[in-house]
């Protein structure tokens, strides 16, 4: 049986990790090749990058980072944010990810999912969903950072993307992001319900029970946090311990 | 050196990175005189069965791989292990290299996704120098559609994904691995570092 997977997300701005709330008041809080390597120690399961700078050179300093990171650190490695061609599937594997992240891109242009699986394999087609409740008791994706709703509905979305080929669905809710309350529950479970690819949890973690709380009320394949790692509130290791005591398979470190 | 055998398939890179981290001399090489001169050599693969033994058919090297396996470590990595065996059935039937007697064919675990993506445990089988050091509770990262069907006394350690899942397989000098020990952490960078000791 597979085991569940901790992953540390590492928001990253011209190559220092940042970390927002609510995506919005951005603070410096260090090196991300460090920071990969203190969590590769910690047993972290797989390395998130997500790049959050948007100009050109910014991409070129990202690249660095990721293969700096993966002659030191050898578990997967993510990486997402600003990438919108194969080409950029391309190159971000080059520097030694193992997996690419998309999120708005793949909802502009939904094919891209289909050719990158076709060409690199559905295993390192990550996508990221940003979702919020709707009005009519649903879910709708939101785009940009979450702040542009496309009036998509999250299980139409869902469906399409494993047909494409995804290998993996990360979804963040906008409902619980950066309010520290828990994961959203019943968000994961309406979209653990109707694919079989694995679904990443992200978005609300502020406490160690918050992580056995997904596994045990939901289907999710791993959990992703940030900032709770980030401000050494938590090691992955003790969640890791915590989850063992609770049955929760998880590797060792 | 170990000679790590590239004919564009797969990020060799990463398993690069792996043995220059464990400071063990290695090339990246589609030359037949450096598979001869080197002491052990490493066969990656990602991607399909049929293109894969295509374009390593195209470097010339199979008959020096078939002729150095007799007298060196060999290991196969994911689909690089697939490859030694005899035939494989990803889009249609297609020759492997023949060093393990068996077949690879699609996982149909009832109720679980294909592929297997993510962290799964070692289950010790056969006796073998590439698992020296493991413990009950060691995780490798694992990601495949196809398995390897084939004699329990060729697995070195098995998973369970829906059913028995050969992990670890061997016969002769030739090993191989379905999973990517050069993704899997402290386990993985143990597994390489017994493979530079065999």
């Amino acid at each position: 049986m597979l085991a569940k997977r901790i992953i540390p997300c590492l928001d990253v701005r011209n190559g220092k990790v940042v970390k927002g709330v609510n995506f919005e008041g951005v603070k410096d809080v260090g090196d991300p090749v460090e920071l990969a390597i203190q969590y590769n120690k910690q047993g972290a399961d797989e390395i998130v990058f997500y790049d959050i700078t948007a100009s050109h050179e910014g991409r070129g300093v990202m690249l660095d980072v990721v293969r700096e990171t993966a002659k030191q650190v050898f578990v997967p490695l993510c990486v997402g944010g600003g990438i919108a061609t194969i080409d950029d599937f391309r190159d971000t594997l080059r520097a030694g990810a193992d997996k690419v992240s998309i999120n708005s891109q793949a909802v502009k242009n939904p094919k891209l999912i289909s050719d990158a699986a076709e060409v690199f394999g559905s295993q390192c087609v990550v996508i990221g969903i940003d979702a919020k409740r709707n009005d009519k008791g649903g879910y709708s994706v939101f785009i940009n950072g979450g702040r542009l709703d496309m009036n998509l509905d999250l299980g139409d979305w869902v469906k399409e993307i494993e047909e494409r080929g995804a290998g993996e669905i990360c979804l963040n809710s906008i409902d619980t992001d950066g309010v520290r309350g828990g994961f959203d529950i019943e968000m994961l479970n309406f979209v653990c319900s109707r694919v079989k690819i694995p679904v990443i949890a992200s978005g609300g973690c502020g406490a160690i029970n918050h992580f056995s709380e997904v596994f045990e009320k939901t289907n999710s394949s791993a959990a992703l946090a940030a900032s709770l790692f980030h401000f050494g509130e938590l090691t992955v290791g003790e969640v890791k311990d915590y989850l063992k005591g609770k049955n929760i398979a998880v590797r060792g470190v | 050196m170990i000679a790590v055998i590239d004919y564009g398939a797969g990020n060799l890179f990463s398993v690069q990175n792996a043995l220059n981290y464990l400071n063990l001399p290695n090339i990246v090489t589609n030359k037949a005189d450096d598979l001869r001169k080197a002491e052990r050599i490493i066969l990656p693969g990602v991607g399909a069965f049929p293109d894969a033994m295509r374009m390593l058919g195209e470097t010339g090297l199979i008959d020096v791989i078939k002729e150095e396996a007799e007298k060196k470590p060999l290991m196969g990595i994911c689909l690089g292990m697939q490859m030694l065996f005899e035939k494989g059935f990803e889009f249609g039937e297609t020759d492997g290299l023949g060093f393990i007697p068996g077949t690879v064919e699609l996982m149909t675990p009832p109720d679980l996704a294909i592929p297997q993506i993510g962290w799964n445990k070692l289950e010790m089988n056969e006796k073998h120098k590439l698992m020296d050091g493991l413990d009950e509770d060691s995780y490798v990262y694992f990601v495949h559609s196809y398995m390897a069907v084939c004699d329990s006394k060729n697995v070195a350690s098995y998973t369970d994904y829906g059913g028995k899942v050969p992990a670890c397989v061997f016969s002769g000098n030739v090993c191989g691995c379905q999973f990517h020990p050069e993704k899997s952490g402290e386990t993985g960078l143990r597994i390489l570092r017994n493979f530079a000791e065999m």
